[in-house]
């Protein structure tokens, strides 16, 4: 049996709209994801019928909106194949959730303590770290990738080491697509005693993880990556790990007691969810992951490597035309150049064509700065993308070269 | 003189339907602007606010302030050149109260929000900047 596009692209009632009098044609999902029908009358039926604060109230509205609340995070923690539901916090996103272990970290950190981060990160798996490090004395240093984008783990053997305390690195790049070996990494770092911390925004609509399997310490993700609503996201923790964690936000939800003399936490997972949580967009989340559910995420990322594949092969056509981390082994995204043009420009005319791609440095500074160019053209796919799409893209870039040179 | 200017650049764009002739037109403006001398092309003069870079320097010669500038993107170049074309040669004064409106005339107004990359409010801002400099010097 095929894929059946057809009817997967009919969830997703934005693929119908029209971009400068042309429809849309939308390869800037590693941004953002679009958002299935389902997902939508999900966010619609709660505000419509169970709109209410939560874990409170004893009314019926109130234990309903906590039931569909609770039930999302069972629906990632079976999804990531997380031990306990209480490993699966809740938060505002991947920032969030990063931002929320950085700061606790914080207190287990000494002055020249390492910790070894990726070159290939995220702005925001760079910056929370350099943070921690200015207020406690310790050091990043830096994993690099090499000419592919790949990680150099014979430089992270000669990187650990007993002053080490922590890991971060990303599942999947988001500038390249790259799709880091984690488990070797994981491996390698447990046998110094030393934590892991994987950014996986880029991975989890792609990329079916088990994180028992991986024995992974921290993984995050962003519910808008995966087809769910923007502003809410997870960490997951080894229930250890995040007990030891001192809290990041203070508020309601997260207390037990509260006395002007001192204060007990709450149990995991509330001791990081302080305040009102994004009740809607839990709720969406789990709509979101009960949608991937239904497709199945191993034919999901067969038919998005078909698309790869699809495009990585015309575009490479086109004269001049060089891809960044042009591997096999990466999620379907394709980030590239053509000679000396500006992506800026390339992806200017694009637009017009009514094609979204992403231009510019990703967040990436220092992968653009490895490479040495300005930025890249990032054309990432998902599962309700074709690859008649995708020659229409091709045929758009032909005509911006020749527009352009 | 101000309004001159631009009507002119209005004129020229409304020669074309299609947004392909516009762009098209807007890339060969690019190439005939007054580039930036390479030794002002430093941190000084770059444009913050763009995804590609910027430079931009101006000079006031017999009471009007001359502009020149350059981009590492093509369709930024051009709209750079739009700019100087409709200010360029102006008294500072001029400048600094020249209306800015002819932009969305010409059907460069997707470009004109202030996040949209190019930075063309930023470029804006800066050859008004420059502008309300010298009026200060002339009137001191």
């Amino acid at each position: 049996m095929g894929f059946a596009i057809d009817k997967i692209r009919a969830d997703f009632p934005i693929l119908l709209r029209q971009v400068h009098n042309k429809p849309l044609i939308y390869f800037d999902n590693a941004a953002t994801s679009q958002k299935p029908q389902q997902v939508i009358d999900a966010l619609v039926h709660y505000y419509t019928y169970q709109n209410a604060n939560i874990h409170r109230g004893v009314h019926a509205l109130s234990q309903e909106a906590t039931d569909a609340y609770e039930r999302a995070r069972d629906l990632v923690k079976t999804f990531f194949n997380a031990r306990l539901r209480e490993e699966i916090i809740f938060t505002a996103g991947t920032t969030h959730s990063i931002n929320l272990v950085a700061h606790g970290f914080r207190s287990w950190l000494q002055p020249k303590d390492e910790i070894i981060v990726g070159q290939a990160e995220h702005h925001s798996n760079i910056v929370p770290w350099q943070m921690a490090c200015a207020l406690t004395g310790a050091v990043l240093k830096v994993l690099p990738i090499d000419e592919n984008g790949q990680l150099q783990l014979e430089t992270l053997k000669s990187l650990l080491g007993p002053q080490t305390k922590l890991v971060v690195v990303n599942h999947v790049s988001n500038a390249l697509g790259t799709i880091n070996p984690i488990e070797t990494i994981i491996e390698m770092a447990h046998g110094h005693g030393v934590q892991v911390l994987v950014d996986g925004a880029q991975a989890s609509s792609h990329i079916s993880v088990d994180v028992q399997a991986l024995d992974v310490d921290y993984y995050i993700t962003s519910a808008h990556k995966m087809c769910g609503p923007t502003g809410v996201g997870m960490l997951y923790g080894k229930k250890e790990l995040l007990e030891a964690l001192p809290p990041y936000q203070g508020g309601g939800e997260m207390i037990k007691e509260v006395y002007f003399e001192g204060t007990t936490y709450a149990g995991l997972p509330h001791k990081f969810e302080a305040g009102t949580p994004n009740i809607a967009g839990g709720i969406g989340f789990g709509a979101a992951i009960e949608y991937l559910n239904t497709i199945g995420l191993e034919e999901i990322a067969a038919y998005e490597h078909e698309l790869l594949m699809h495009a990585t092969q015309g575009l490479k056509q086109i004269e001049g035309l060089k891809i960044y981390g042009d591997i096999t082994h990466k999620t379907a995204v394709v980030s590239f150049n053509i000679g000396q043009l500006h992506p800026y420009d390339v992806g200017t005319l694009l637009d017009r064509m009514g094609i979204a791609v992403r231009t510019g440095q990703h967040c990436t500074q220092p992968v653009m700065d490895f490479y040495g160019i300005p930025g890249t053209v990032r054309a990432s796919f998902a599962f309700y993308n074709t690859k008649e799409e995708i020659d229409i893209m091709i045929k758009g870039v032909q005509r911006a070269v020749n527009m352009l040179q | 003189m101000i309004i001159e200017a631009q009507q002119e650049i209005i004129e020229e764009f409304a020669l074309f339907d299609d947004w392909m002739d516009k762009y098209e037109h807007l890339i060969g403006l690019g190439k005939t602007l007054p580039l930036i001398d390479p030794q002002f092309k430093t941190d000084q003069y770059i444009i913050k606010g763009c995804q590609s870079k910027v430079w931009l320097r101006a000079e006031q010669q017999d009471g009007r302030v001359y502009f020149w500038a350059d981009s590492d993107a093509i369709i930024t170049k051009g709209i750079v050149s739009v700019l100087i074309r409709a200010f360029s040669g102006l008294s500072a004064q001029d400048i600094v109260n020249a209306p800015t409106d002819f932009i969305k005339e010409i059907g460069l107004n997707d470009h004109l929000s202030p996040t949209r990359a190019n930075g063309l409010v930023s470029m804006i801002k800066q050859m008004k900047l420059y502008a309300t400099a010298f009026a200060a010097q002339n009137n001191a």
